[in-house]
């Protein structure tokens, strides 16, 4: 059905549609048809979304795949001649990068398709779909590649191509302010990453993941780049103390791009796995890795939480629930890598909690996303975000209301939606590893749902105001973005256990596996 | 010690830079100070990349010898094409910050608060 030439260069053409279609949209705006424009855009989008399915459908039907750009055939990535060293940029796409990419593919989707209706009354829009494409493209490439000096490269593109987003509304000046941080922050992250990278490179002499796994003496240089990579990469996922700049940029951006820019963070926090699991993995001290990363989640927990709680800013509180939310999965995953060493600890719960943590990306990227786009589908139709200025919407906007509810719930853990799921099997897992974190994670969830029904109340609820007597519900476009991530919402929370089975036990087992990851390059050396 | 001064100046290029960063207010000289540290970076590529007596991988009349591989020099150069876009994209929101604000002094920008 699909040629042969698209299914055997699957890789290639999940960075190069995107790409490609980044660099003509400006071009094809000049035709002046904005409709034409629009439809490339969504497009090249949908065709980006189905070639993440159909690899992740490869990848998980035939196990890791590996792609050798410019090799005389892509599936070699070591040269005959070449002294058994992969020279070649080779992107190693196991189930962990596959479920990222996928992650990134329906979001990518359902928030382009939103721009559509809510960016019709902003000017620049040839630029802000061509930046949505770029960050697209910097995400998958994150996710996909296996050579080091690739992924700073793909970093440094969704940071510039973020950035560029969150300042894109200028208002008066405040979001260029939030976009400044963002940038400077985000670079200077990208200098430790390169600077660690060139730690590694100099000892190993190269920039494939796999062969500086397989060589690695964790020497003191290699200590350095461990710091390095740990503390540039927990900031770009936004995790305490290094969260200051996930409030500013994701409440100033547009509502789509900062249901994107969560999908970024949490390419970062990928790459933080991908770093610990499976280019560190076993000359790690697990217990005290295990443990710094399990520190910084439940500190990201409770700060984040407790900072939510008194904003008057929808999109604000909304950020700084994100920063809580991150804080499970760091917990989850910190949890199973602080008992990577002990096989029976491991099957009782440590490979429950890193499912539950990697199930927790994919909901948190949904739900959250859902949230912040019903936060721009107010913002779309009241010109506010001030909480205390908003009120009585329900009556008018009622699927905005329904959308609305299913994130809030799902994000505060009420079955049957997703979050639920997620959260469980964090608690139960965590609960036998260490019950007082396991409360913790309770409360802020808890304190979620108390943050929410606020929001809920403040925003949807009460008589109808004067001045809002006349909003209407937001066009079809938006509502469509919204019901998609919504149906996904619902879908992952009535059948939890086949999402785990089919997708995220998988990829809980390929990051674990750090030898298969290896052989998988270099052919069982 | 001679084969170690690129990296005694990595360390005083990127020390200097980030000194820079935390103690200047004006938003233009935070700037340069990430440029420093963005060039103490691509200093120290350039330097792990040198191989005394080695030759550049030109194979067309190549003389006799160890020929140097050249992926640092190659990341070096994508560095700086990546460091003059977010420099250049760093400016512009000063540029537009300046505009509205009146002012690039960092204690200033505070309407991003709590």
């Amino acid at each position: 059905m699909i040629p042969d030439i698209i299914m055997h260069n699957l890789p290639a053409f999940l960075i190069a549609v995107p790409m490609f279609a980044a660099f003509a949209t400006p071009l094809i705006g000049r035709l002046g048809n904005e409709r034409v424009r629009d439809a490339w855009v969504l497009l090249a989008m949908a065709l980006t979304a189905a070639v993440a399915v159909l690899l992740a459908a490869q990848v998980y039907s035939a196990g890791t795949l590996v792609y050798t750009f410019g090799g005389a055939s892509p599936g070699i990535p070591v040269p005959a001649d070449s002294g058994g060293i992969p020279v070649r940029i080779i992107f190693t796409i196991d189930a962990m990068s596959a479920f990222m990419a996928l992650i990134a593919g329906i979001v990518g989707f359902s928030v382009t398709a939103y721009s559509m209706a809510s960016q019709s009354r902003s000017s620049g829009r040839e630029s802000y779909y061509m930046l949505l494409l770029l960050l697209t493209v910097g995400v998958l490439g994150m996710v996909c590649t296996g050579d080091l000096f690739n992924f700073f490269v793909f970093l440094e593109i969704s940071s510039l191509a973020g950035a560029a987003l969150v300042a894109s509304r200028v208002d008066r000046g405040v979001a260029v302010e939030a976009g400044l941080k963002y940038a400077v922050l985000s670079t200077l992250g990208g200098l430790l990453v390169l600077f660690a990278v060139a730690l590694l490179y100099g000892q190993y002499g190269s920039l494939n993941m796999a062969l500086i796994a397989h060589q690695m003496q964790f020497t003191v240089l290699d200590m350095v780049a461990l710091v390095l990579l740990v503390t540039a990469l927990a900031m770009k996922c936004g995790a305490v103390p290094m969260h200051f700049w996930t409030p500013d940029a994701y409440s100033m951006a547009p509502a789509p791009v900062t249901a994107f820019l969560v999908v970024a963070s949490q390419a970062s926090l990928y790459g933080l796995f991908r770093v610990v699991f499976t280019l560190y993995n076993v000359t790690l001290n697990y217990s005290l890795v295990g443990w710094f990363i399990i520190i910084i989640g439940v500190l990201s927990m409770v700060v984040g939480v407790t900072m939510a709680l008194p904003q008057k800013d929808v999109m604000r509180l909304m950020a700084y629930h994100a920063v809580s939310q991150t804080g499970y999965m760091l917990l989850g995953v910190g949890v199973g890598l602080a008992v990577l060493g002990d096989e029976t600890l491991m099957s009782t719960f440590g490979l429950t909690a890193m499912e539950g943590g990697i199930f927790h990306i994919i909901n948190h990227a949904m739900y959250k996303g859902l949230l912040f786009l019903t936060a721009g589908a107010v913002f779309y139709r009241t010109g506010t975000r001030n909480l205390n200025q908003m009120g009585g919407l329900g009556h008018n906007m009622k699927w905005t209301m329904v959308f609305f509810i299913i994130g809030a719930l799902a994000i505060a853990g009420i079955p049957p939606f997703n979050g639920f799921a997620s959260k469980l099997m964090i608690y139960e897992s965590v609960f036998l590893f260490n019950p007082f974190l396991s409360i913790i994670a309770m409360v802020v969830s808890i304190l979620t749902l108390a943050s929410f029904v606020k929001v809920f109340h403040s925003v949807f609820m009460g008589p109808q105001l004067p001045e809002y007597q006349d909003v209407k519900e937001v066009p079809a476009y938006m509502l469509i973005g919204m019901g998609i991530l919504a149906l996904v919402v619902i879908v992952f929370g009535l059948f939890p256990q086949v999402v785990v089975d089919g997708l995220v036990a998988p990829a809980a087992s390929a990051l674990v596996d750090q030898s298969s990851y290896i052989a998988s390059v270099l052919g069982g050396i | 010690m001679f084969y170690n001064l690129p990296f005694i100046a990595v360390a005083v290029i990127a020390a200097l830079g980030i000194v820079t960063m935390l103690l200047r207010q004006n938003l233009i000289k935070m700037i340069m100070g990430l440029s420093l540290i963005e060039s103490a970076v691509n200093l120290f590529l350039v330097a792990l990349g040198y191989r005394e007596g080695g030759i550049a991988p030109i194979f067309t009349n190549a003389p006799a010898g160890e020929m140097v591989m050249p992926t640092v020099q190659a990341m070096t150069l994508t560095n700086i094409v990546i460091g003059i876009a977010t420099t250049a994209m760093l400016l512009s929101f000063v540029m537009v910050i300046y505009r509205k604000y009146g002012t690039a002094n960092a204690q200033y920008m505070r309407k991003l608060r709590g």
